[in-house]
This record gives C-alpha cells, structure tokens and sequence, in this order.
C-alpha cells in the first residue's frame, strides 16, 4: 500500500468520523489556548510588574561628588564637592570601560527663573544631554527632547514639565515659543509628559537645557564643568551590580584613588527596590512555569483519553482491515496521520483562537496578556506528541493481535 | 435468480485477468486447502478449551463445500484457521501448496488480501464508508489504482445488484442488501477461495435465499468456496459437506471435485 494511500486512508478515517474528530479537535485546542492564555497572563503580569518596579528606578545609579571642606575645616556634607566632570561623564558612556551601563545622563541644576512674556515662574534648571530622557524614563507629551547635536552646538532649546509649560503658557502650545532664562532667550522645543511628584522634587516641574548651554551661558566660571550627579542607567536590573562596580572603578582610577574608601564620589542604588525586583521576578519565573506544566499535563491527558478511547472503540475496524489484507505497519501508519492530524489541527486552532483571545481580552480586563511563541510551539508539540503517543500506541498492539482476535472485541 | 444469474454468468468476463485468476487455473483436483492433524487450543487464565482436537482436511480446487457443525464445534475456529485470520497451535496448514503455518505476518496479509474473500456473519462492513467504498478496501491494500479500484469496486456490486445503491452507507442498507455488499468484497480482488461464515445467520428467509445464490455463482465461476453453518437447508447447497463435533471431523471430507449442486 502506497504512502499517499495511508495518508488519505487517515485523512478520510478523520472526516468520516466527524463527531469524534470535531470532539479531539476541541480538546486539544481548548488544552493549548488555556495553556497560551495562562502562560501570557503569567508573562504579562511579570512584564508589567518588571516595568512598573524599573520605572521606579531599580536599574538606576546616582553619582554624587563627595564632600568638601573648606578652609575653616568645615565639612560640607555629601555633594558639596566638585569632583564631577562632563569628562568623567563621557568616560562613563565608554561601552568597553563599562559594557553594562545603557545611558549617562550627566546633570547640572540650578534654581534658576524662567520668563514667557510677562509671565515668569522659578523652576528647576536642568542641564544635561540626549540620554536623559531614557535615563530618567521619561517620555514626551509634544515636540521632541534635546538631541546630540544640540548638546554638540550649545543650542538655546529648552524642554519644559508639563507644570512649568502651564505656568509659563497657560493652555497655549508652548513649543517653539521663546523662553527667558536667566537671561538668555531660548526656544521651547517640547514639553514632557506628567510624571507624578516624589516625596522629594515635583519631577513635573522642571525646565531642561543641553548641559554645554548650561555651561557656557547659565553658569559659566571655573565651576562650568562640574556636574551635581551623574544618572547611570544599567542594562537591566540584573547587571546593576556589575554597573555600579563598572562606574566605582572607572571613577576610582580617573580620580587616581587607590583606596575605596577615600572616594570622592558616592554611587549609590535603590538597593531595596532591586531586592524586590529580584525576588518578585524569582516568583513570577515560578508560578509561570507551575502554570504551564499543569495546562500542558491537563491538556495532554484530555488528548490521552480521547485518543485511547476512540482507538480502542476502532479495534474491530483493525481487525477488519487485517482480515481484507492491511499489515500492521499499514495501520499503524494510518492511526499515525490520523493521530497527526487531529494534533495538528487541534493545535493550529488553539493557537489560533488563544492569539484572539490574547488581543481581544486586555481590552476588558486591566492585565496585558504577553504572547509567547515559545508557549504556543511547546503546547502544540505537547499535544502533537502526546496525541501520536495515544493514539498510535493501542492502534499498533492492536495491530498485533491476531485479525480474528481484533475482529471479536467488543 | 433469474436476474442474478444472468449477472452471475459475467463473472469471469468482466474482471481483470490476473495471475491468480481461477479462470487460469485448471479445475483439477489439486488441494487449494491441505491441513494436517491441526489442534487449536485456547487458554483462558488455567483453563485449557481444545477447540479443535486433530483435524485433518483436504479441499480441492473448485469445490463447495459446507462445514456442518453445533455451535461449540470448533467449526468457526477452523475457518478462523483456513482464512489466516488465526493460527493453529499444532499442525501444517498448506493453502494452494504453500506452507501456511510458516509465513511471517505480512505474508499472510498478503494471502488474505490476494488468495481469500471472507463473508462474515455480521458483515462486518465499515459504517462511516459508503457501499463501494467499502468494497474498494481490499484493492487499497493490493495496491491497485484509484481508478481502476472504483471501476472494479462498482463492477463487482453491480453484479451482486447492488450497482443503484453504491453511495449509500451500510446503517442506509438492509441485512441483506449490506451481505451482498459484503460478497462483492469478497470476490472484488479476485481471489480463488471464498470463506463464507455463517453468511445467512443474520438474515431473513428471501435475503438468506438471495446471497446463497450468490454464493453458488461464485463457485460456478470456478471459485473454491468453504461455507460455514449449523443449518442442514444452507448446507444442501453445497456439493459436499463436512460434519464436524468437538473439535473432530466426523465424515471425512469428499474430496472429488465438485460441480454445481
């Protein structure tokens, strides 16, 4: 008997016995979309809590100069030195210096007063450059953030909170207006969007200049190039770690210090949040898995049952079959691309109607559902396995048995 | 019968010649069947049932011969035996001279695929195929074409009349119409015995007459044909009988060869 044959033997078998097709079909479809809704709500839910504790700032360092004393002997406290540089800064960004810092945001800040016609405000003023708006996980709410060439340039550009966008313009659209400050007319390029105040500073409340304008037109003097902090964002929360000894040692040696303890600077991390991060991340990494290994275990048993049960009811067809002339191998072939098929379209199904469901319901319910390509291959190579497993495995002792054996089963 | 047998008469004509056509093969007396002191034994958990105790047999080519017996005879079990649906436990079972007892499973497959055609009791037809879908099975596992398996498949039912109802499924079909199904598969391959078992068992008076009639054409096309049963009237149809009781052949078997009853 010809390949082709089987397979359409099989095919046929499958069609013909439309109740019993349609019922594994179902099973096996419903099986993988319970596993790739289960698995994408798990890996959106860690997605969403990994995102909500980064935007926090678990994979953020903060560099602060040391502290000074003066010549009265009076210490000034942490971050009263000027031990930090655009230098250092730029040494920082080096990715062979430090392979797992993502961005440096060097910043200088100052109270400074900002004036939109007759309207002013006093603000914040941040200098800074490109990197900031990532490093800070900021995003914009119009126009655009300051770029490389404008750092590159001294450009007069300024970026605005939305709090000080509004009391500068009222419900104007303040980009490309002029803004004065301390003195020195410049044009609003864009406006960020509403972060939220901490318990320290109003984040929304703040104006944002390239760092060179900074130097040159704002502050000027020996002290332009020292810098208040350096924001250090890590690859991610697992490479904090070797971010922040990556920064301690480079600064370390450009400040030719040899014992840690005699720095001039402080790196310091939200040590706690990483903690959580890890251990929330640890969890999720388990209850995830927990709950693919059940649906995969749920599911791949309601294949088992199907299949075993409509082998064994099939058992007289074997012996039938046997009887008019088929070798075991020709039905063992057929139950084979049966079994395949019922898998395969099963699983194609699932996949298919656990991706709608994956798209359809956020919509209705707060949690994201991730998709997970790697949940929707191994639930339906699961259920393709498991399916050929139960399915071929009766069929072929059956196969074995005498014809008159098979033919007299109940 | 008179429509049928007219039908009847074209058996030959209308089918491929192959190279175990009966139509080949000289109507002589050379055994198509030679058993030798078979035994068949089953175990059930201790107990040992012998259903056939010695049984030795010889059919020749073209015969028709019925085996007669009570149920519990061991009678079924030796068509089991004769068609290769089973195996002996002790004992050579020669079929057209070859050595039955020794051939691997896809050999048999093969011999019951090319060299036997059963009709069972039950019909044993496949309820999700259509007549002739049916009847093409043993085709399928020959080998043979697509199109020559459906021209051969309507061929054979039309000539046990069934050639209007080949769409239709067996649960469709009455008791007698599916055994005519179950007849031109049978014969749809060709072969040059025809095992028979209990065919009219399930089945009313008329329809019972119907598919004996059948039956006898086959054997005047010069098929060798074993019917099974416990029924006197279904055995004076065939040419020769053979009585068989607790698993031992009472009258030993005629072995002349046989012509039309």
């Amino acid at each position: 008997m010809k390949l082709l044959e089987t397979f359409r033997t099989g095919l046929e078998a499958v069609i013909s016995h439309r109740l019993r097709s349609t019922l594994t079909v179902l099973g096996i479809m419903i099986g993988i979309t319970a596993v790739i809704l289960t698995v994408g709500l798990g890996e959106g839910a860690q997605q969403q809590v990994g995102s909500a504790i980064s935007s926090l700032g678990a994979n953020l360092l903060i560099v602060s100069p040391g502290s000074s004393t003066s010549s009265a002997g009076i210490r000034g406290g942490s971050g009263s030195a000027s031990t930090l540089t655009l230098a250092n800064a730029n040494v920082l960004a080096n990715k062979t210096v430090a392979p797992d810092i993502s961005g440096v945001a060097p910043v200088v800040s100052a109270s400074e007063s900002l004036t939109a016609g007759s309207t002013n405000w006093t603000t914040t003023l941040v200098g800074s450059n490109a990197s900031w708006l990532s490093v800070r996980g900021r995003s914009m709410a119009e126009g655009r953030f300051i770029s490389g060439h404008d750092v590159q340039t001294n450009a007069a550009v300024v970026v605005l909170g939305p709090t000080t966008a509004s009391q500068l313009f009222g419900g104007a659209d303040p980009v490309g207006q002029t803004v004065n400050v301390a003195g020195t007319p410049m044009t609003v390029i864009g406006v960020l969007t509403a972060e939220g105040s901490s318990s320290t500073t109003n984040d929304d409340d703040q104006a944002i200049i390239p760092i060179t304008t900074a130097a040159t037109r704002i502050i000027g003097g020996t002290s332009r190039n020292n810098l208040s902090s350096i924001y250090i964002q890590a690859t991610s929360s697992q490479t904090l770690s070797a971010a922040y000894q990556e920064a301690d040692n480079a600064l370390l040696s450009l400040h030719g210090i040899t014992t840690a303890t005699n720095a001039d600077f402080t790196v310091t991390s939200q040590q706690s949040l990483l903690a959580t991060a890890t251990s929330v991340d640890k969890t999720l990494t388990v209850l995830l898995a927990g709950i693919a290994g059940i649906s995969l275990l749920v599911g791949g048993i309601g294949v088992m049952n199907i299949m075993l049960v409509s082998v064994t009811e099939r058992i007289r067809e074997i012996g039938l079959r046997k009887a008019l002339g088929a070798t075991p191998r020709v039905i063992r072939r057929q139950f084979l691309v049966e079994a395949s098929v019922l898998g395969l379209v099963g699983g194609m199904l699932g996949a298919v109607l656990g991706l709608a469901v994956a798209i359809i319901l956020p919509h209705f319910i707060s949690n994201p559902i991730a998709i997970s390509a790697a949940a929707i291959a191994g639930s339906i190579f699961v259920a393709i396995a498991i399916g050929v497993a139960f399915g071929v495995y009766p069929a072929s002792r059956a196969a074995r048995l005498a014809p008159i054996d098979a033919l007299r089963s109940e | 019968m008179t429509e049928l047998g007219t039908a009847g008469l074209s058996f030959d004509d209308t089918q491929p010649v192959r190279i175990d056509d009966t139509a080949t093969v000289p109507a002589t007396s050379a055994p198509v069947i030679d058993i030798e002191d078979v035994h068949k034994i089953y175990q059930t958990g201790t107990l040992e049932v012998a259903a056939l105790r010695g049984v030795s047999l010889t059919i020749s080519s073209g015969d028709y011969v019925a085996l007669m017996g009570p149920s519990g005879s061991g009678k079924s079990t030796l068509m089991h035996i004769l068609g290769c649906l089973d195996v002996p436990t002790s004992g050579t079972y020669r079929l057209a001279g070859e050595d039955v007892s020794a051939m691997t499973e896809v050999d048999l497959a093969d011999v019951r695929n090319r060299r036997i055609g059963f009709v069972f009791q039950q019909f044993n037809l496949l309820a999700s195929l259509s007549a002739w879908r049916n009847v093409e099975l043993p085709l399928i596992y020959a080998g043979v074409d697509r199109s020559e398996r459906k021209e051969r498949a309507m061929a054979a039912l039309g000539r046990v009349g069934m050639g209007d109802r080949v769409e239709h499924r067996p649960g469709e079909l009455s008791g007698g119409q599916q055994q005519r199904v179950a007849v031109a598969r049978a014969v749809v391959s060709n072969p040059d015995l025809v095992l028979a078992d209990e065919p009219t068992g399930n089945l009313d008076s008329v329809s019972a007459r119907d598919v004996l009639n059948l039956i006898a054409e086959l054997h005047d096309s010069g098929r060798t044909v074993v019917l099974i049963t416990h029924d006197a009237e279904v055995a004076d149809a065939a040419s020769s009988s053979i009585r068989i009781r607790d698993g031992q052949i009472l009258t030993p078997a005629a072995t002349s060869a046989g012509g039309p009853a």
